[in-house]
């Protein structure tokens, strides 16, 4: 709060130019507008439909993968070398071929948010289930647990602390793969305003958007993923040393 | 009725092959509480993982009242050392989790079931606590309580008691006994502590190592519950001898050539671990 009021202060005092870098009270101004003129709530609505969608298909696709190679060799031999490698590409190096297999749409964007979210869910997966205590799976079997009772009973949940560390790793790559498409090219979204306000040289405007997807993540983040861990951390007890 | 006819089994590594069962024949008769004794490595654990179905024998044949044992099976209930408890699940949750798997679909019947037994085991209070709030010795009730409640013909237990301090397996040992004499259940209890064997089994199978194969087959004929320290060291003096030369025996395979005994040790003996903490 303090750091605002300075802030603040020495915008007014006029240390530098405020179009290049405006005060707390203009990108407040400038917020109030965009929620107003409905610019702001239409592009975090177009962000978070595109998020969500995207994540959960990354998240499916990701347990999936995840558990696939972790449970088989062969997956493991063919493919792991691959996910490992492409782990190391920024998700928006996709955008080229994306916009080429399904041109200027909403599944291009999508597909960018998912190359980014995936492989962190499935990295995370893949580990969670290697380290699955093999008591768990032999307890299980003994008691009858077999094929998919196996798998989603026994293996996922057991792993679900890693798959859990994974599934906000790649919440956050979402975001970050989104707002890049969104800057790059898309129609629509919280990224296409920070666009045109930078177009428009409407900083306060570019800062309005910031705040904006600060406060989605933080949201997101309190509302959902704390919540999670907390309760996992309760029931597994490692919230105490 | 279990009945294994010269079961053999061994297991490929990169020190070599280890034959940790050579022509095992061993019949157990219902309602039979057998213990099996032996160093480590002498192949007690792969005997009940055989009769539990988690392994298959290279030759031979292990059956349940005349039917092959191909595998797992809700007929057979396994506890193992750590309680294999699933941390992410209540205490109720897991005795109602093993009954699900063993087919009850009935809710409400499931629901009964979990807290008979876990009547049962004293911990019926602690039904909404997790794995991680419990201790060792409750961790054990409670995974007693899930292998009891789908009614199983067979229990299997695989050094149950070992990670517990004496009193607690000591308090164990007497509600086994008690729980096994009310459900008559057949029960295969493997485990390397002399004592424990004498104090609760009908029979205690003695294992010889490398390879693993039966060397003692002895009926223990006294009257339950075993608290008389005399009859109990008759017994347990008895199979120590035989114990004796198979632990040294594993002694001088893992550790160096040139260890001897020291004159006049009895394994098991006071303070010894094998025998001790009863």
């Amino acid at each position: 709060m303090a750091l605002v009021l300075a802030w603040e202060a020495a915008s007014r005092l006029g240390l530098w130019r405020p179009w290049v870098f405006p005060s707390p009270s203009a990108i407040g101004r400038s917020l109030w507008s965009g929620v107003v003129d409905g610019s702001i709530p239409r592009g975090i609505a177009t962000s978070l439909r595109r998020l969500v969608i995207g994540y959960l298909l990354s998240l499916v696709g990701g347990v999936g993968l995840g558990l696939g190679l972790a449970r088989s060799r062969t997956l493991r031999e063919s493919l792991g070398t691959i996910v490992t490698g492409l782990q190391a590409l920024p998700s928006i190096c996709w955008l080229p071929l994306a916009l080429l297999w399904f041109g200027l749409s909403e599944s291009a964007i999508l597909f960018v948010v998912v190359a980014g979210s995936l492989l962190s869910i499935t990295v995370a997966t893949e580990s969670g289930v290697s380290n699955v205590p093999p008591l768990y799976v032999r307890a299980a079997r003994t008691m009858g647990a077999r094929g998919a009772t196996l798998y989603l009973r026994v293996i996922l949940p057991a792993a679900l602390p890693s798959i859990l560390s994974g599934m906000r790793l790649g919440w956050t790559f979402a975001w970050r793969s989104l707002m890049a498409g969104e800057l790059l090219f898309v129609s629509g979204g919280l990224g296409q305003l920070l666009a045109t306000g930078r177009e428009l040289g409407d900083m306060a405007r570019v800062m309005a958007v910031m705040v904006a997807i600060v406060t989605l993540g933080l949201v997101t983040e309190v509302l959902f993923f704390k919540q999670l861990d907390a309760r996992v951390r309760e029931v597994w007890g490692t919230d105490r040393a | 009725m279990i009945a294994l006819e010269s079961v053999a089994k061994h297991f490929t590594s990169r020190r070599g092959t280890h034959h940790a069962l050579a022509g095992v024949s061993l019949t157990i008769e219902e309602g039979q509480f057998v213990c099996l004794l032996g160093p480590s490595g002498c192949g007690k654990s792969t005997l009940l993982n055989l009769i539990a179905g988690l392994d298959r024998a290279d030759s031979g044949r292990v059956t349940l009242d005349g039917r092959e044992i191909t595998g797992p099976g809700p007929e057979r209930s396994v506890m193992f050392q750590d309680s294999a408890l699933f941390p992410w699940l209540s205490v109720r949750k897991n005795v109602d989790f093993g009954l699900e798997l063993a087919g009850v679909r009935d809710k409400h019947e499931r629901a009964a079931r979990t807290e008979t037994f876990l009547k049962k085991v004293h911990l019926w209070r602690f039904r909404d606590a997790y794995v991680h709030e419990l201790s060792g010795g409750m961790r054990q009730r409670v995974a007693l309580a899930r292998a009891l409640a789908p009614d199983p013909h067979v229990l299997l237990m695989d050094e149950p008691f070992a990670a517990l301090d004496a009193q607690t397996r000591d308090v164990l040992h007497g509600e086994l006994t008690e729980i096994w004499r009310a459900t008559k259940k057949t029960v295969v209890f493997v485990t390397h502590n002399v004592r424990e064997a004498v104090r609760l089994g009908d029979r205690v199978v003695l294992m010889a190592t490398s390879p693993g194969r039966v060397k003692l087959d002895e009926t223990i004929a006294l009257a339950r519950p075993r608290v008389t320290e005399g009859d109990v060291a008759y017994y347990v003096g008895r199979i120590m001898k035989e114990l004796r030369t198979e632990v040294e025996k594993v002694m001088r395979e893992e550790i160096d050539d040139a260890w001897q005994p020291a004159p006049g040790a009895v394994p098991g003996g006071t303070g010894s671990g094998v025998g001790g903490g009863i």
